[in-house]
């Protein structure tokens, strides 16, 4: 199946500094992606050129297989029918809520507009509201009619740019929630970008990283944990620690603390120095277990602690582990690894 | 995922070539630029006219200027700016410190109403304050019905009774700023004053003063920009001023090289206040660092209440109160023989050149600040600059400044398209001319309004309504427009009465027949019949009311 939309090669820079750098990447209808980095990895950039804000300085965009994008050639953003979400909503504050919804409607006849506006409100939750003018609602509402204003015109592709990092904690985790289920239900393809892991865990099917305008990998969440294809992957994507270790075997390697075996080949020949992923949830405490580690830190999480261990040779690791199993530090507990995914990183 | 540059090159589509090389591509880049600088023309040209001609001295003219005039009119422009200056602080700073952070009664009243001499044209005080302190004025009167004479009165008419009028006229600019300053200061400053063992009154010399000084700095500059620029208050005073100056050497003497020539040295003197209000200017960041909450008001008790009220009084009496009432009392008993067509004539005239020029500036305003917008590069920012300059330029000097090309350029088309006819002038003295002027003058005024409200809407904001569909005409029409209504009305609102108190422009270039209210009062004063010139001045302190109110509202969050 063709792609949605197409990101082949694509650059752009400012004042000669290079933001986004030879990227590529594709996207199938239906489907929502993130892309996620630091501020200033380029990945806003990235949203202003498919929107048409931004030309490029190579490669091309294309949109259902029509080219939208390319050096010298930029069609205008008005006539992409690609839809954006504001990171500060841009409302217009001289339009109540319905109007600031039926704005991209202008081709409709006035009933089939009101009918839409009047849809496009229901579906965001917001049909009480729809005389009010913005600065009469709370940030969260605010969102809505931002998200309900995008999609009104049906358009092709919607860009969400850090939606939701002017919410508190607590709406941002709840409306991230419901935004996917909007997304989904109206059957819309979507690219979000911020800066929240677990923000982009929650929304995306598909995420990218991004570092200093490269796209680091492109993959589900589960992938990217599991199996970083970069080492700047592995550090900025969940925790753990890097273990210095040598190939044993076309699928094992041998650490300081005894041999282990990955269910996939490794890339790496017989005798190569590498660096093995340790993930806290593969540091499991077991009383039973001969080889101990020193508890050098703790940090209590409520159903667990995710304790710093140091082994014989002084490497530390991170451990998780569940909240009753209280140790002091300078206590030596006992540990086993899980490894199944090995992870590993030419030294 | 290899970049491939011929592979990307092959699928360039051809008309890429032309977009880059084509005539239109080419003006698209430089349209923005191109607007501002014609924009910015109005202004330059004149200016550049009389900045040349300081280049070019005539040694006759500076022979004859040295002799006579020079010597008197730069002691008298020394001793009115520093007269002017003290004035100002002495009255502006103590008021703001009281209303900022005293409590007393009427503080809140007070607080809006010692801005109300900014209403009262700084001539129609002079000639007011003249009527009443004269020897033959009601104050000098009553005086006499209880002394044997009033010979130890001090005259009115003289240098001292000038800056003291000035003082009154525009001490609310420096009042004004420092009262911002004060109140926004946040109460931390003076607080951390306090734990360091300052009294609040200490606090305001070693901590409020230093901290406001841009604030109080911009405020009196402002203040010394409209001395300088001044041409109604010194011709009722018989003062010699450059202003007053330039116009008798242009109409009494018919020489027009010697009225360039006494305007290049006032436009170097105001140069100097620019340079200066932009170094005042440029340190006025550093008292935002202390914004926290407002300070609260030390309620003051007993006589010092009182004194804190009296002396706000005496000043308001004095500024505002006094002479208005004057007018009033002048207007009503020349009501019967002044009412009449003729004053709608004057009035009417008024009222259609300032709302010809501030709809004009508006339009003007909009257009460069579209501009800024659309093109956000250097050299717009500087042209913008340069537009606006005009404001610091005293009228007498734009009016000079603009009537010399304009005659050179009626010559150039009498001898292209009148030759032998008996034609002397094309645009001389037309209306078009003086809205030139106008436009050159007040721009500011508009600009900062209307660029006020162009800075509110977000970058974002256009961007949502291009995603959505929309592009050039429909998005300045359903975003910009609804959004800059309110800059846009207060931009015409702040042209139009600037328009109808303005003096000097009107006087020297407007067409035969063309007299307003403005140039009504002049004729009246210098003839001395005050109370005759009182029922059109109140039209204009009536009108120039509106703006200062506004003012009042919108600064009055403290």
């Amino acid at each position: 199946m063709d792609a949605l939309l197409q990101l082949n090669a694509v650059s752009q820079a400012y004042a000669g500094k290079p933001v986004i750098d030879n990227m590529s990447f594709q996207l199938a209808e239906g489907e929502i992606a993130c892309l996620l980095g630091s501020s200033g990895c380029g990945k806003t950039t990235v949203l202003r050129c498919i929107a048409g804000f931004e030309p490029l300085r190579g490669g091309d965009i294309r949109l259902n297989g029509e080219r939208i994008a390319a050096p010298g050639y930029n069609k205008p953003a008005h006539l992409r029918a690609v839809g954006m979400v504001f990171q500060d909503y841009a409302l217009f504050p001289h339009l109540d809520v319905a109007a600031n919804v039926g704005f991209g409607l202008r081709g409709l006849g006035d009933g089939e507009r009101k009918a839409r506006v009047g849809l496009m409100l229901e579906v965001v939750g917001l049909s009480a509201l729809a005389g009010a003018y913005p600065h009469e609602l709370s940030g969260g509402q605010q969102q809505r009619v931002a998200l309900a204003r995008a999609l009104a015109p049906r358009p092709r592709l919607l860009l969400l740019d850090e939606p939701f990092s002017n919410l508190d904690v607590d709406l941002r985790q709840r409306l991230s929630h419901e935004v996917r289920g909007i997304l989904k239900e109206q059957g819309m393809t979507a690219i979000m970008v911020t800066h929240d892991q677990q923000e982009a865990f929650a929304m995306a099917d598909k995420v990218g990283v991004m570092h200093h305008g490269h796209l680091q990998q492109w993959a589900s969440p589960y992938q990217l944990y599991h199996e970083p294809a970069s080492r700047y992957v592995a550090d900025f994507i969940g925790q753990g620690a890097f273990v210095p270790a040598v190939i044993s075997g076309p699928q094992c390697v041998t650490l300081e603390v005894g041999e282990y075996c990955s269910l996939t080949p490794l890339a790496y020949q017989v005798g190569a120095q590498v660096d093995v992923l340790l993930r806290p949830d593969d540091v499991v405490h077991d009383d039973h277990s001969e080889l101990t580690a020193v508890v050098k830190g703790k940090v209590f999480m409520g159903s667990e602690f995710m304790y710093t261990l140091q082994l014989p040779s002084g490497q530390q690791v991170l451990a998780q582990v569940p909240s009753h199993h209280n140790h002091a530090i300078g206590e030596a507990i006992g540990i086993r690894l899980e490894l199944d995914h090995l992870i590993a990183f030419a030294r | 995922m290899s970049f491939e540059p011929q592979g990307l090159k092959a699928d360039n589509p051809p008309f890429d070539f032309r977009l880059h090389f084509s005539m239109p591509s080419v003006f698209r880049r430089w349209r923005w630029p191109l607007v501002a600088l014609l924009i910015s023309l109005l202004t330059l040209i004149p200016l550049s006219v009389i900045v040349l001609s300081s280049l070019t001295p005539d040694p006759v003219i500076w022979q004859h200027l040295l002799d006579y005039a020079l010597p008197e009119l730069l002691n008298n422009t020394l001793w009115l700016v520093l007269g002017v200056a003290a004035g100002v602080l002495l009255l502006g700073v103590p008021l703001a410190w009281l209303v900022a952070v005293y409590d007393f009664p009427g503080r809140k009243h007070f607080n809006w109403a010692l801005m109300l001499p900014l209403a009262m044209p700084a001539y129609v005080m002079a000639f007011t304050q003249v009527g009443l302190f004269d020897f033959s004025g009601p104050v000098q009167t009553l005086l006499r019905a209880h002394f044997d004479n009033t010979r130890w009165f001090p005259p009115i008419r003289s240098t001292g009774g000038l800056v003291l009028v000035m003082s009154l006229a525009f001490y609310p600019y420096v009042y004004l700023l420092a009262r911002n300053a004060f109140s926004t200061m946040g109460r931390r400053a003076l607080e951390v004053g306090q734990t360091l063992g300052l009294s609040r009154s200490a606090g305001f010399w070693h901590i409020a003063l230093p901290m406001a000084r841009p604030w109080i700095m911009g405020g009196l500059i402002l203040a010394l920009m409209e001395t300088l620029a001044d041409f109604g208050t010194v011709s009722i005073f018989n003062f010699d001023a450059f202003t007053t100056a330039i116009y008798k050497a242009w109409f009494s003497l018919f020489s027009l090289d010697t009225a360039k020539q006494l305007a290049s040295l006032l436009v170097a003197l105001i140069f100097v206040m620019v340079v200066l209000e932009q170094y005042a200017r440029g340190r006025r960041a550093y008292v935002q660092a202390g914004r926290a909450a407002p300070l609260p008001r030390l309620r003051l008790a007993g006589a010092r209440a009182w004194l804190a009220s009296g002396y706000a009084l005496l000043v308001l009496v004095l500024a505002f109160v006094l002479p208005f009432g004057q007018l009033l009392v002048w207007s009503w008993g020349a009501l019967e023989q002044e009412w009449n067509e003729a004053l709608f004539g004057y009035a009417l005239r008024s009222v259609t050149l300032s709302m010809m020029a501030a709809l004009m500036i508006v339009c003007v305003a909009l257009l460069l600040s579209y501009a800024r917008r659309r093109d956000g590069g250097a050299l717009v920012r500087l042209l913008a600059r340069v537009a606006t300059l005009g404001y610091a330029v005293p009228g007498t000097v734009l009016a000079v400044g603009i009537f010399v090309p304009i005659a050179w350029l009626d010559n150039v088309l009498i001898g292209h398209f009148f030759a032998g006819q008996d034609v002397t002038a094309v645009l001389k003295g037309t209306l078009a001319v003086m809205l030139l002027a106008y436009v050159s003058r007040f721009l500011a005024v508009g600009y900062s309004a209307v660029d006020a409200a162009m800075n509110r809407i977000t970058r974002s904001q256009e961007e949502a309504a291009r995603n959505l569909g929309y592009s050039g005409f429909a998005l300045l029409r359903h975003v910009h427009l609804p959004l800059l209504q309110g800059g846009l009305l207060t931009g015409v609102l702040m042209v139009f009465v600037d328009v109808m108190k303005e003096m000097p422009i009107t006087m020297m270039t407007r067409p035969f027949g063309w007299d307003t209210l403005a140039v009504r009062i002049y004729g009246l004063t210098s003839e001395g019949v005050f109370d005759q010139a009182a029922l059109p001045a109140v039209v204009l302190v009536l009108v120039g009311l509106i703006p200062t109110l506004l003012l009042s509202r919108q600064k009055d969050v403290a």
